[in-house]
């Protein structure tokens, strides 16, 4: 059994192992996707959407490890997660 | 770049939302959202067919979780939404009841039906997600409001004392009470899976924030506020005795898996009943 | 006992219990109830027979919880009825408006006890009448149904779940103490299938399927749960997919549309019995045991000379309004017994609209009319100049 730990070391370099799509129609900037993204792919961004929510942004969308805390704790449903097949897929994935 | 056609969101719960009627009318921060997201995933990590799948929701903003799933839902009255299912469920059996509603339609006006499924113990399952308010008319306390918390109907400090709900349930008789808050989702998904498999009366109720209308006047005005401080007030304690799972307005919330057990359903007994009556009478 | 184990034959029983049977022949397959007397009955022979004919009887814990499971039992596609009195009946009140807005079918019967609150519980009443019609909150109707006997308590339970399948909503059966505990002679025949009606229901997984699609009649087929349809209906005012709609539109297309299967289908729904009405010239009209009574009096009224008859009202909801219109402008007075302070009266007066006096013989309850007090107001009518 390897340790659950390996995929917050991966290397830097690699491509990431998801993609964020976040509905900026559904999104009320609530904020929590951001916070809790243990690998601070997320943050609060400037943008407002339609109804003047500030949205939430991707910061560094290579860094993601495709957890799916984010779209799990969205309150809106407008978080996907889209799994990057190509990535290296030797390396351990975090159990999602 | 090389995506999955799929992505984990259209293969766990797009297609059990009525995607028609998104965005929600949940404010900003609300926790119905994740534990709607948890229940829905939940139904196929339980493996059960959807078909089969009936959500029973009363009134309330929890009250209109019914209508965002794409199953068979009903929005009842306020309070009877465990009577309705309870008709259900003994009307067809092969029905998996799931009745999604907040602590003041379950536990104050349908507090009776609550503790009476609970002591027949019906197959069902109750979600409870408990904001200690009524948040749909304004911040009303609520009958799970910790002492001294500010609503619209306490500007004092609650004068009431709150239910303690994991111990009400474990008096009553549910064979499953798990409590989680809104930031231990993958808990509360697994949880939610266990709660659909046992048979009998699960009840899983869910600390979650009111942050429009109970945080506002309670220091927690932002979503995030409630969940920073479940961090720091929440403790895991699997088991925990249903004296400890009280919640007041400082101290620790106590979350867990409290009761799993395994004992004859509603069900079970109905079976018995239908073949004593058709036995053929002595004559 | 045929092989479905609905009785047929004849039977001496009180009308709680041919009520019972009724509703096992019409196929009612669940009740869910709470003691109270005088209804009790009902429910301790439903709980002896249901699971004999493979139904399921539930005491549920008040009777708000009783009506809220026969909602739900309907929607998961089976016959099922509750009874109750007074007091009970005043709880069932928010639920039967749940039924009306989904559209359920159900039978629910009120064995009738004088009150307000616990009033007489052991004694006659008939004062629940505007109840049934208004007692629930908001505009709809309702259909109400009033036995005079056993007999007919057997009858009409078959009919109400007939009618409450084919109109998708709650018929109340308003029966009355009297009735519920007298016993005669009931006739139960073989209930054919052709007797009985069932909702329309869509295909099963058929696509598309939306819970309050019409297609031009004022009746949508009913999806059941554990079908694959994936309804969604609400208590909230909605539109033909079931979603809530908060527009004055939304509620005027869904109000009007609830209102009018029954007024527009009012003849089918009506029933009433004619007693001695040939050029009657003073009618009595009653209702229930009362209506019994009244046939009595006016029997009386014949053998000396005054020309009276009686229309017993069986369908007190939708009122029969074309038919008291109609003996308005042809007889000189209606005669109203009923057993409380005046309530079907304000309904004749408003039909009557003038043309013909109304007398209201009002009774406060405990016990039915002496035939004597009819027979006086009978005469008191043929007196008038």
């Amino acid at each position: 059994m390897k340790l659950w730990r390996t995929p917050f070391d991966r290397n830097p370099d690699a491509e990431p192992l998801g993609y964020i799509h976040i509905d900026k129609i559904r999104c009320k900037g609530c904020g929590f996707c951001a916070e809790y993204c243990p690998r601070e792919v997320l943050h609060m961004g400037a943008e407002l959407n339609y109804k003047g929510y500030k949205l939430a942004a991707i910061k560094d969308e290579s860094k993601c490890l495709a957890c799916g805390y984010c779209e799990l704790i969205c309150p809106e449903f407008a978080i996907t997660l889209i799994l990057n097949s190509n990535a290296n897929k030797s390396e351990e994935k975090h159990p999602v | 770049m090389q995506i999955d056609d799929v992505t984990s969101y259209e293969r766990s719960i797009a297609k059990y939302l009525r995607q028609d009627r998104l965005p929600h009318i949940w404010c900003a921060g609300c926790g119905i959202g994740p534990v709607l997201n948890c229940f829905l995933r939940a139904i196929d990590s339980a493996e059960l067919n959807p078909d089969l799948v009936s959500v029973v929701s009363g009134i309330g903003c929890s009250g209109r979780v019914a209508g965002y799933v794409k199953l068979d839902s009903f929005h009842t009255t306020h309070g009877r939404a465990i009577p309705f299912a309870t008709g259900l469920k003994l009307a067809n059996p092969q029905l998996k009841t799931v009745v999604f509603s907040g602590d003041g339609d379950l536990v104050a006006i349908g507090g009776n039906h609550l503790i009476h499924a609970a002591r027949r113990n019906i197959d069902m399952t109750v979600i409870c997600i408990n904001n200690f308010t009524y948040g749909m008319t304004g911040g009303q306390v609520g009958p799970t409001a910790p002492l001294d918390v500010r609503t619209a109907t306490t500007p004092y400090g609650n004068f009431e004392p709150p239910f303690n709900l994991p111990w009400l349930l474990h008096a009553s008789g549910a064979s499953y009470i798990a409590r989680w808050t809104v930031l231990h989702l993958h808990q509360l998904e697994l949880t939610i899976v266990e709660a659909l498999r046992r048979p009998g009366f699960s009840f899983i109720e869910v600390i979650s924030p009111c942050p429009a209308i109970y945080g506002r006047m309670n220091k927690e005005p932002e979503g995030l506020d409630s969940l920073r401080n479940y961090i720091k007030r929440s403790v895991i304690k699997h088991g925990a005795g249903p004296r400890e799972t009280a919640i007041d307005h400082k101290g620790p919330i106590v979350v867990g898996k409290f009761l799993d057990i395994d004992q004859p359903t509603l069900q079970d007994h109905l079976i018995g009943v239908a073949a004593k009556a058709k036995k053929p009478v002595k004559k | 006992m045929p092989d479905n184990g609905c009785l047929t034959g004849e039977f001496f029983m009180n009308g709680d219990n041919a009520c019972a049977e009724g509703a096992i022949s019409a196929g009612c397959r669940f009740f869910a109830g709470y003691p109270i007397t005088p209804a009790t009955e009902i429910a301790e022979r439903m709980s002896r027979r249901l699971p004999v004919v493979g139904g399921t009887y539930i005491q549920m814990e008040d009777e708000i919880a009783s009506m809220a499971a026969i909602l739900g039992a309907s929607w998961a596609g089976v016959k099922a009825m509750t009874s109750t009195s007074g007091p009970g009946f005043s709880l069932m009140m928010e639920n039967i408006g749940l039924g009306i807005m989904l559209e359920t079918p159900c039978v629910v019967v009120n064995i009738q006890r004088a009150g307000p609150s616990t009033g007489l519980p052991t004694l006659i009443g008939q004062q629940d009448i505007m109840q049934a019609r208004w007692g629930s909150h908001g505009s709809y109707e309702i259909i109400a149904l009033s036995p005079d006997s056993p007999q007919q308590m057997f009858d009409l339970t078959i009919k109400a779940f007939n009618l409450s399948e084919k109109y998708r909503l709650p018929v109340l059966i308003m029966s009355d103490e009297v009735v519920g505990h007298m016993s005669e002679k009931v006739v139960m025949p073989e209930i054919r299938t052709e007797d009985l009606f069932y909702r329309e229901m869509p295909q099963k997984g058929a696509a598309g399927y939306l819970p309050y699609k019409t297609n031009g009649s004022l009746v949508p087929p009913m999806a059941i749960a554990g079908q694959g349809h994936h309804f969604h209906v609400t208590g909230l005012t909605h539109d033909e997919r079931g979603y809530p709609v908060m527009t004055s539109r939304a509620q005027d297309q869904l109000i009007t549309r609830l209102v009018d299967k029954i007024r527009l289908n009012a003849d089918d729904i009506i029933m009433c019995n004619d007693y001695m009405m040939e050029g009657a010239e003073i009618v009595v009209v009653a209702y229930g045991i009362t209506a019994r009574i009244a046939q009595f009096a006016v029997k009386q009224a014949r053998e000396q000379g005054i020309k009276a008859g009686c229309l017993q009202l069986v369908t007190l909801w939708p009122f029969a309004e074309r038919r008291i219109g109609q003996l308005a402008s042809q007889v000189k007075a209606f005669v109203v017994p009923e057993i409380n302070r005046g309530q079907i009266v304000y309904e004749v007066e408003r039909c009557a609209c003038g043309r013909a006096r109304t007398l209201l013989v009002p009774h406060s309850g405990g016990e039915v009319h002496k035939p004597a007090i009819i027979s006086a107001a009978i005469r008191e009518c043929h007196a008038d100049r």
